[in-house]
């Protein structure tokens, strides 16, 4: 029955991690750019979400604000990490560039945030603390529960787009080849700029449910959550949203199983150990593409 | 000299060291994300050595090479699964070798688990100076050698470098392995100076600043990871200095968000890196030969 309990955690934990993955796998997938700037978006979500509650706002106009300067700090990313290097460069995806810029960024936001907040933990207080309900002695937090569903529903809607829209075959065909979307008429400096959009809004949800769930904020979260979600990402495969569900949840169980059974000091060695043997063994992840995510660098 | 500045000049002589580490394996078109992994090493199993209570009691003459040449057999072991790997997998693969390292080293009770580990005896900068000095000459000369040219050349174009038979596979084994030594050596030396270990010191982000120091420097030049490790240690040390002069508090807090600031903007003004081939060829050509048969060749290596 613990065990049970724990899977369920797990699912739960896991669930913010497939949101935080399926970010990283749609910028790998659609422009072969590692994108660092994940765990800054995330954590500033989270961040203003508290600021703004414990202020004495409702909740929901802190995770509004929260959202809206995520997107907005993912399309000012988008101007100087890819459009930037597109423009000068034709493919910036042949350099490292992108990827340092995108450290750079995400040095700024943590220590924009760090002299604001300080890096002291702070508690969130929950607007539902008490949700939850139990079915034969297994305890379901409602909070948590929900954000499982909507990471799923997200990934399906995502799915859906990429498959039947005009939108989603612009984006599926940027992926294939930039240069010749362009000759195609895709005009590339105006869909990119929507990958960032949903990177910024996946990243700022995962904080706030995060925040909401975990009652738990500091500048350092997103490294954990995002290098977590890395790990579920590359197990689920590279560029592959529906690997990215099932790779988030299999590391939110290896997580809360480990913990259980091992204790929380061991906890890197499973997640890195596992992610490094599906890297080597089956890089292709157990969904993925095999050239996504090939190129130089 | 004062407290401050030797201090200072400590962290910067690890900071080259560990900066040149990295910089092998770039050379050769392989971005190692896992600095901090062979540190631990290094670190740690020096350490151990070194403690007379605890482990074998060696002096830090002995130590110190044996713990690098021990980090350098384990880079050798994991550098064949690791190389298998390319582009953003082996960015993540290397990330997971070093999170990997920690977690298991956080979990040894031989060597203090989480709560570190002391070391035995202390080196003064004296010491570190001249070990810097030649990692730095090793650094030159390695990429002067027929060795240091292959490897600039996998970087630049690995297929046609196979073409022209060059052993893409035994070069970047050994560049790789050369790095972990002096990865291994790093963390060892760092020990000495600081004279407590705790593997929580080298998380993700030091291993992101490591690379950064690279690829900032530049990737192309032996000068790259000098430049870059003088750049990571000085700026946020001048803006700090900035600050306190100029009375605008602001600059000194910032200080790190000011340099991720000067990271995007140097991404977009010099995209290889502070030092390439050509800014080196600026600065010390002669007289520019100029002639309808030998155009000048002002191609920005890519």
């Amino acid at each position: 029955m613990l065990i049970a309990q724990q899977i369920i955690n797990g699912l739960m934990l896991g669930s913010v991690y497939v949101m935080v993955a399926v970010a990283f796998t749609l910028t790998i997938g659609m422009l072969n750019f590692l994108n660092f700037t994940i765990p800054a978006l995330f954590m500033v979500a989270a961040m203003i979400t508290w600021a703004t509650t414990a202020a004495g706002f409702h909740w929901l106009v802190g995770s509004s604000l929260g959202m809206a300067v995520a997107i907005i700090a993912s399309l000012i990313i988008e101007r100087f990490t890819y459009r930037y290097m597109k423009a000068k460069y034709g493919d910036a995806t042949e350099h490292a560039l992108p990827l340092v810029s995108s450290l750079g960024f995400l040095i700024i936001f943590e220590h924009v945030v760090i002299m604001i907040w300080g890096t002291d933990p702070m508690s969130f207080n929950s607007p539902f603390a008490h949700a939850q309900f139990s079915i034969a002695g297994l305890i379901f937090g409602i909070p948590q529960l929900i954000s499982l569903a909507l990471s799923v529903a997200l990934v399906f809607a995502l799915s859906l787009l990429l498959k039947k829209t005009r939108l989603g075959r612009a984006l599926r065909s940027i992926a294939e080849k930039p240069d010749t979307a362009t000759l195609m008429g895709v005009d590339v400096g105006r869909i990119v700029p929507v990958v960032f959009m949903m990177t910024g809004f996946l990243c700022a949800l995962a904080g706030i449910l995060f925040t909401i769930n975990y009652k738990n904020v500091s500048p350092y979260i997103g490294d954990h959550v995002a290098t977590n979600a890395i790990a579920g990402m590359v197990i689920g495969g590279l560029g592959n949203i529906w690997g990215a569900i099932a790779g988030g949840l299999i590391i939110g169980m290896v997580e809360v199983l480990s913990i259980h059974f091992w204790g929380a000091e061991i906890i890197k060695v499973p997640v890195w150990g596992l992610m490094l043997l599906i890297l080597v063994f089956r890089p292709t992840g157990l969904f993925g593409h095999t050239r996504i995510g090939k190129g130089k660098f | 000299m004062s407290a401050y500045l030797t201090g200072l000049i400590v962290i910067l002589c690890l900071n080259i060291i560990i900066a040149y580490s990295v910089f092998l394996p770039a050379a050769a078109g392989q971005l190692n994300l896992g600095a901090a992994g062979f540190m631990i090493i290094g670190a740690y199993m020096d350490a151990y050595l070194n403690s007379a209570d605890d482990g074998l009691g060696l002096p830090m003459l002995l130590s110190v090479p044996a713990a690098a040449l021990f980090t350098a057999l384990i880079g050798f072991l994991v550098s064949f699964p690791i190389l298998r790997t390319r582009g953003v997998y082996m960015i993540l693969a290397t990330f997971a070798f070093a999170e990997i390292v920690a977690g298991i080293v956080l979990n040894m009770e031989v060597v203090g688990g989480a709560s570190g580990f002391p070391v035995s005896s202390h080196a003064e900068l004296e010491d570190l100076l001249p070990v810097t000095i030649g990692v730095v000459l090793f650094g030159f000369y390695l990429i002067s050698t027929r060795f240091g040219l292959a490897m600039r050349s996998i970087h630049d174009d690995e297929s046609v470098a196979i073409l022209f038979g060059v052993n893409a596979r035994h070069i970047q084994v050994g560049a790789f392995t050369i790095g972990a030594f002096l990865g291994g050596l790093a963390g060892a030396l760092y020990g000495h100076q600081f004279d407590y270990i705790e593997v929580q010191n080298w998380g993700i982000l030091f291993s992101i600043f490591v690379l950064l120091y690279v690829l900032i420097g530049g990737t192309q030049t032996p000068w790259g990871p000098l430049i870059g490790a003088l750049f990571f240690t000085f700026v946020p040390e001048l803006l700090r200095a900035v600050g306190d002069a100029t009375g605008w508090e602001l600059i000194g807090e910032l200080r790190f968000a000011v340099f991720g600031a000067i990271i995007v903007g140097m991404m977009v003004l010099r995209p290889e890196g502070i030092m390439t081939r050509t800014f080196l060829e600026l600065l010390f050509r002669k007289v520019p030969q100029r002639s309808p048969q030998n155009p000048p060749n002002n191609m920005e290596g890519v």
